[in-house]
C-alpha cells in the first residue's frame, strides 16, 4: 500500500538520485529532503546504526545518498564524536556531505568503519540508487543486486523502475528481482506468488533454487506444490551441469598436472634419470616469475600485463642453465646407477630449496594474476575460470611444442637417437655427453616454464616443487616411462578420474582411492598405459 | 720400511685421534665461568613449516637483545641457543634434548604444529626443563614443563562463530580444515558447541582436505551449493599453511564474495596474507588474540621497534609473535620473582605472572598453564591487514579441556598444590584423565 503522494516522493527521489536536479525542477518544501537523521546515525561505530543510516539514505532520494554511499564504500566518510557529524573526505580536505563546500575548521575524524554486514546494505543501497541509472549495464548489475539483497524495501523502486525500463534485456533482469522479493513477502496473493515462482524457476541457476528455497513454509498448498516443482525441475539441470562441471574441473586438474610432468617425462623418461630435483625446477620457474614481475612493478608498471609472457622464456633459459649445470657437474658421473641418482638430486633438491630460502626468505612470494587471466564467464551453468582455462590452453601449446621439438628438430632427432642407442648414436657422430646436457636442460627448462602457469595457481614458496614431485612421477609411470602421449594420457586420465571421484569421496579418500588404483594399474602393466616397444627398453 | 710406514701411519693415527678428543673437550668443557642464562630457540628454519616459524625464532632473538639492553635478568647476559629441527617431528625431540642438556638452557621457546608439541613432550618431562609454546591448538592437554601462550579453542573459535550468528545471522556452517589432529578436535568441538546452540545437523558440512590441497574447484563448488539453499551461509576454516593461498584464489575466482558467504580462518593472519593478492578476500574475516592493526601505544612501540630490529619498513607481526613476546615476558618476571632459573622454582613462580599484552591489558598466566587472552575478530583489509570488527569486552579464561567434548568435560587443570594435577576429573576425584 503505497501512497500516491509517497509514490511521487519516490519517485522523485529517483530522478534526484539519478540527475541531482530534482529540487531544481520541482521546489516544493516537502522535496528538500532533509537527510540529517540518517546523517547524524552514520556518525558512528556501531554497524547496526549504520546499517539502518544507509537503509534511510537509499530511500531518502536525497541527491546527495548517492554520493554519501560511494564515499562510504570507499572508506571516504569520516565522522566526528563531539558533534556527531559525517564529512566526506577529498584530496583537498574534509568536505560537507551536502553542500559539498570545505570545512573550515576540521575536527578530529575517524572513517565510518564498513563490514560485511554494512557492505551488503551498501550493495542493496547502491542497487536501489542505481535502479534507474542512464547506464543500461549498470542498471542490470543493479536489478542483480537487488534480486540477491531480496530486500523488500527496494519494491517501490523496483515498481517504478520497471514501468520505465524499455530494454528488455534489464527488464527480464528487474521482473525476476521482483519476483525473488515478491515471493518471501507477506501479503502476496497466490497467483502472483505462483507466477513470480515461474519466473524464477526458468532461470534454472544456483540463485534462483536458493530464492526458491525461501518460499515462505506458512503459503498456501498450491504455492508450495509449484515452488517443489520448480526445484525438482532445478536440481534435475543442475545434477547434468554438475557431472560437466566435474569433468571440466578434471581437465583443469590434468593440465596442471601434465604440465608439472611433462618436463619429467624428459628427464626421466625419456633419459632414465630418477630426478627428485624437478619439483625445485618448476619451483625456479615461478621464482623467475616473481622477480620478473618485481622488476616489472618497479620500473614499468605498465608491462604488468605481459609479465608472465615475458617471465616464459626467461624461466626456459634459467631453469635450462641449471638443469645443464647439475647434468654436467653431478648427473654425468652416475649415469646407470639409479639409487645414487635418486639420492643425489634429492641432495640437489634440498640445497636448491635452501637456497631460494635464504635469498627470498620462508615466506610466500605474492605473484599477481594479468588481467586477462583473471575473472570467469558461464557457459549455461558451467562456470570458467579465465585463468584455469588459459592454463589448459598453455598445457596443450607446451605439449605440442615439446613434441615437435623431438619429432622435427635435429637436436629431437639426436635425442632420440641417443636414448634408444647410445652406442650406435655415437659411433654415427654424434657427441652423446652434449646430447645428455641438452635433454636434460631441455626437461629442466620445461619445468621452469610448467613454473611459470604454477604460479598463478599456487603459492610461491620454496615448498613450491614439493607438492608436485610425487604427482609428477605417478602421472609419468601411469602414462609409460619414455613416451609423451602416455604422460599426456595419464595426467589427463588422472585429474578426471581423482575429480569424478572426490565429489564422492572426498579430497583425502579420493586421493588414497586414486593412489590405490594406480598401483594395481601398475601392478597389472609394469610399463603403464603406453608401453614404449622396441629392443632399447630391454637393455 | 714396510714396518716403519705402518707404524709412521700408526702414530698419525693416533694424534689424528687425540686431536678430535683435544677439540671436542674444547667444545664441551666451558673454558671461562659461565656468566649468561641460555634461552632456547626450537623452531624449523627449513622445511615446510619455516614459512611460519622463522618469525618466531627472530622474535626471540629479538626479545634477547632488548631484554639485554635492559640489563639482562639477574644481572646476566642472556644469551639464545638456535636449534633448527627441520620441520621434522623426531628431529624435534633430539634437538630439545640437546638444547636441554648439552647446552643447559634455562628454557625454551618453540614449537608450532601439536605434533611437534607431543613430540618434545617427554623430553621435557625427563629432563624437566620449561617449554613456551606460542600458537593457538586444540588444547586437551596441560603439562607441569610446558606453558601454552597461544590460544585454546575457546579463546578463538567459539568467540568467532557467536561473532558470525550474532553479527552476520549466519545459520549454516561449513567446517573446512585440513586433515589432522587440530582442525579435527577443534571442528568436533565448534560441531558439539553449534548444535548446542540449535543448529541442526543437515545445516553442518564437514570437510577434510590433506596438507597443501592446491586444487580447491570441487571444493569451493560444492561450499557455493551448499550456501544457496537460502539461508545464511559461512565457512569456518582451519585449513592450515600453504593450502590457504589457492582456497582463498579460488574463492575469489569463483565469485564468492565475503558479503555472500564470509570465511573465518583461524590460521590466517599477516604473514599468510603477505603473499597474496588480498583485493578479492576483502571483507573475510579472522580470529586472533593480536592483530597488527591493534590501536594502542604498546603496539606501535612493538612495531616500531621490530621493524628496525628486521631493518625491514614492512616488515609485519602476527599473533603467535604476540604470543612469544608474552611468554618471554612471563619466564623474565618469574624468574626475578624466583630468583634463580631453576625450573622447579620456576614453574610455581609463573602462575600467577601478569604481563602486558599488545592490545592494551594484562595476560595472565593461570594455574592451568594458559594464559588470559582477549579476543578479536579481524576483517581483511586490502592492505592485507585487519579491520578489527569486534574485541570480547574482557579477557578470556581458557579452557584446555573443552566442556564440549564427552571425553574431557569433567577434566580440569591446577598445577598449585595441592592439585598439582593437568587432567583431574572432577567426577571421580581422581588425577588421571576421563578413563576413571
Amino acid at each position: 500500500m503505497i501512497s500516491s503522494a509517497r509514490l511521487r516522493r519516490l519517485s522523485c527521489a529517483l530522478l534526484l538520485a539519478l540527475y541531482g536536479l530534482c529540487g531544481a525542477l520541482f521546489s516544493q518544501p516537502a522535496l528538500a529532503q532533509d537527510i540529517s537523521a540518517p546523517l547524524a546515525q552514520l556518525a558512528t561505530d556501531n554497524y547496526a546504526d549504520t546499517e539502518a543510516a544507509l537503509g534511510a539514505l537509499a530511500l531518502s532520494g536525497s541527491p546527495a545518498a548517492a554520493g554519501i554511499v560511494a564515499a562510504l564504500a570507499d572508506g571516504k566518510l569520516v565522522f566526528s564524536a563531539a558533534p556527531r557529524q559525517v564529512f566526506l573526505r577529498t584530496e583537498t580536505g574534509l568536505v560537507d556531505p551536502l553542500t559539498l563546500q570545505p570545512v573550515a575548521d576540521p575536527p578530529a575524524v575517524k572513517p565510518v568503519r564498513v563490514n560485511n554486514r554494512v557492505r551488503r546494505a551498501i550493495e542493496a543501497a547502491n542497487g536501489t540508487l542505481s535502479l534507474v541509472s542512464p547506464d543500461p549495464a549498470k542498471r542490470l548489475e543493479a536489478a542483480t543486486a537487488v534480486a540477491r539483497s531480496r530486500d523488500t524495501a527496494a519494491l517501490p523502486a523496483l515498481d517504478l523502475a520497471l514501468s520505465k525500463e524499455a530494454d528488455p534485456k534489464v527488464k527480464t533482469a528487474l521482473t525476476l528481482a521482483r519476483a525473488s522479493i515478491v515471493m518471501g513477502q507477506p501479503g502476496v496473493s497466490d497467483a502472483e506468488r505462483i507466477a513470480a515462482i515461474g519466473l524464477v524457476g526458468a532461470e534454472g541457476n544456483q540463485d534462483a533454487l536458493a530464492i526458491l528455497q525461501g518460499v515462505p513454509a506458512d503459503s498456501s498448498p498450491a504455492v508450495k506444490q509449484a515452488a517443489a516443482d520448480a526445484i525438482a525441475g532445478i536440481e534435475r539441470s543442475l545434477a547434468m551441469w554438475s557431472m560437466a562441471q566435474n569433468v571440466w574441473y578434471g581437465l583443469s586438474l590434468g593440465s596442471v598436472l601434465l604440465l608439472a610432468a611433462i618436463g619429467l617425462a624428459i628427464t626421466f623418461g625419456v633419459m632414465g634419470v630418477i630426478n627428485m630435483a624437478h619439483g625445485e625446477m618448476v619451483m625456479l620457474g615461478a621464482y623467475t616469475t616473481f622477480v620478473v614481475q618485481d622488476a616489472i612493478r618497479t620500473y614499468n608498471p605498465g608491462l604488468f600485463d605481459w609479465s608472465l609472457i615475458i617471465a616464459i622464456p626467461l624461466a626456459f633459459l634459467f631453469t635450462g642453465l641449471i638443469g645443464v649445470i647439475i647434468e654436467r657437474t653431478v648427473i654425468r658421473f652416475l649415469y646407470g646407477r639409479a639409487l645414487e641418482t635418486l639420492l643425489a638430486t634429492w641432495g640437489i633438491s634440498l640445497i636448491l630449496q635452501q637456497a631460494i630460502r635464504t635469498i627470498f626468505g620462508p615466506t610466500n612470494r605474492e605473484v599477481g594474476a594479468p588481467s586477462w587471466m583473471s575473472g570467469s564467464f558461464d557457459i549455461g551453468q558451467l562456470a570458467i575460470t579465465s585463468g584455469r582455462l588459459w592454463i589448459i590452453v598453455f598445457a596443450i601449446l607446451v605439449f605440442v611444442a615439446l613434441l615437435a621439438t623431438l619429432r622435427m628438430t635435429r637436436i629431437g632427432l639426436e635425442m632420440r637417437a641417443v636414448t634408444q642407442n647410445r652406442r650406435m648414436a655415437a659411433s654415427m657422430g654424434i657427441r652423446t655427453n652434449w646430447v645428455d646436457a641438452m635433454t636434460f636442460g631441455l626437461g629442466s627448462g620445461i619445468a621452469g616454464i610448467a613454473g611459470v602457469a604454477l604460479s598463478q595457481i599456487d603459492n610461491v614458496s620454496p615448498n613450491l616443487g614439493q607438492s608436485y614431485i610425487i604427482d609428477s612421477f605417478l602421472v609419468v609411470v601411469f602414462g609409460g616411462v619414455g613416451n609423451l602421449w602416455g604422460t599426456l594420457v595419464g595426467a589427463m586420465s588422472l585429474g578426471i578420474a581423482n575429480k569424478l571421484l572426490e565429489p564422492y569421496a572426498g579430497a583425502v579418500l579420493g586421493k588414497i582411492a586414486l593412489l590405490v588404483i594406480v598401483i594395481l594399474f601398475i601392478q597389472k602393466r609394469p610399463r603403464g598405459l603406453f608401453a614404449l616397444k622396441g629392443r632399447s627398453i630391454e637393455a | 720400511m714396510l714396518n716403519l710406514f705402518t707404524q709412521a701411519r700408526r702414530a698419525a693415527g693416533r694424534a689424528a685421534v687425540g686431536a678430535t678428543a683435544l677439540a671436542l673437550a674444547g667444545l664441551t668443557v666451558p673454558a671461562h665461568a659461565q656468566e649468561t642464562i641460555k634461552v632456547g630457540v626450537l623452531h624449523s628454519l627449513s622445511g615446510t613449516m619455516a614459512i611460519s616459524e622463522t618469525t618466531l625464532k627472530d622474535t626471540v632473538l629479538f626479545m634477547v637483545q632488548e631484554q639485554n639492553a635492559k640489563g639482562g635478568v639477574l644481572g646476566k647476559k642472556l644469551e639464545a641457543v638456535v636449534v633448527d629441527p627441520a620441520s621434522n617431528w623426531p628431529l624435534f625431540a633430539e634437538k630439545a634434548r640437546e638444547l636441554i642438556a648439552k647446552d643447559k638452557v634455562a628454557v625454551v621457546f618453540g614449537c608450532w604444529t601439536s605434533v611437534s608439541r607431543k613430540s618434545v613432550l617427554p623430553v621435557f618431562k625427563e629432563l624437566n626443563s620449561i617449554l613456551f609454546y606460542p600458537v593457538q591448538y586444540e588444547g586437551e592437554e596441560s603439562e607441569r614443563n610446558v606453558f601454552y601462550t597461544g590460544a585454546a579453542p575457546n579463546q578463538q573459535a567459539i568467540p568467532a562463530v557467536d561473532y558470525l550468528m550474532e553479527n552476520e545471522g549466519v545459520k549454516r556452517w561449513v567446517l573446512a580444515g585440513t586433515d589432522y589432529v587440530y582442525p579435527r578436535t577443534t571442528n568436533k568441538i565448534l560441531e558439539a558447541y553449534l548444535k548446542s546452540k540449535g543448529v541442526p545437523a543437515e545445516d553442518i558440512m564437514i570437510n577434510y582436505t590433506p596438507f597443501g590441497h592446491s586444487d580447491w574447484q570441487t571444493i569451493v563448488a560444492d561450499i557455493k551449493k551448499f550456501g544457496s539453499a537460502g539461508k545464511k551461509t559461512a565457512v569456518v576454516s582451519t585449513i592450515n599453511g600453504d593450502a590457504n593461498v589457492p582456497f582463498y584464489k579460488e574463492l575469489g575466482n569463483q565469485g564468492i564474495k565475503a558479503t555472500d558467504i564470509p570465511v573465518v580462518a583461524f590460521s590466517v593472519g599477516e604473514e599468510e596474507l603477505a603473499g597474496i593478492d588480498t583485493k578479492p578476500l576483502v571483507g573475510h574475516l579472522a580470529a586472533w588474540n593480536y592483530f597488527q592493526s591493534v590501536d594502542t601505544p604498546a603496539n606501535k612501540d612493538f612495531i616500531a621497534k621490530w621493524q628496525a630490529y628486521t631493518k625491514n619498513p614492512k616488515r609485519v607481526t602476527n599473533d603467535p609473535m604476540e604470543a612469544t613476546v608474552i611468554g618471554f615476558n612471563m619466564w623474565v618476571k618469574a624468574v626475578e620473582k624466583a630468583g634463580t632459573t631453576e625450573p622447579d622454582k620456576v614453574i610455581p613462580a609463573l602462575i600467577g605472572v601478569a604481563v602486558p599484552n599488545l592490545s592494551g591489558g594484562f595476560s595472565a598466566m593461570m594455574p592451568n598453564h594458559h594464559i588470559t587472552k582477549p579476543v578479536l575478530i579481524g576483517e581483511i583489509k586490502d592492505d592485507g591487514q585487519f579491520d578489527i570488527v569486534e574485541q570480547t569486552p574482557g579477557l578470556i579464561v581458557a579452557e584446555e579441556w573443552s566442556p564440549h567434548l564427552e571425553g574431557s568435560k569433567d577434566l580440569i587443570s591446577d598445577w598449585r598444590s595441592p592439585l598439582n594435577c593437568g587432567n583431574f576429573n572432577v567426577k571421580t576425584g581422581k588425577c588421571g584423565g576421563a578413563g576413571n
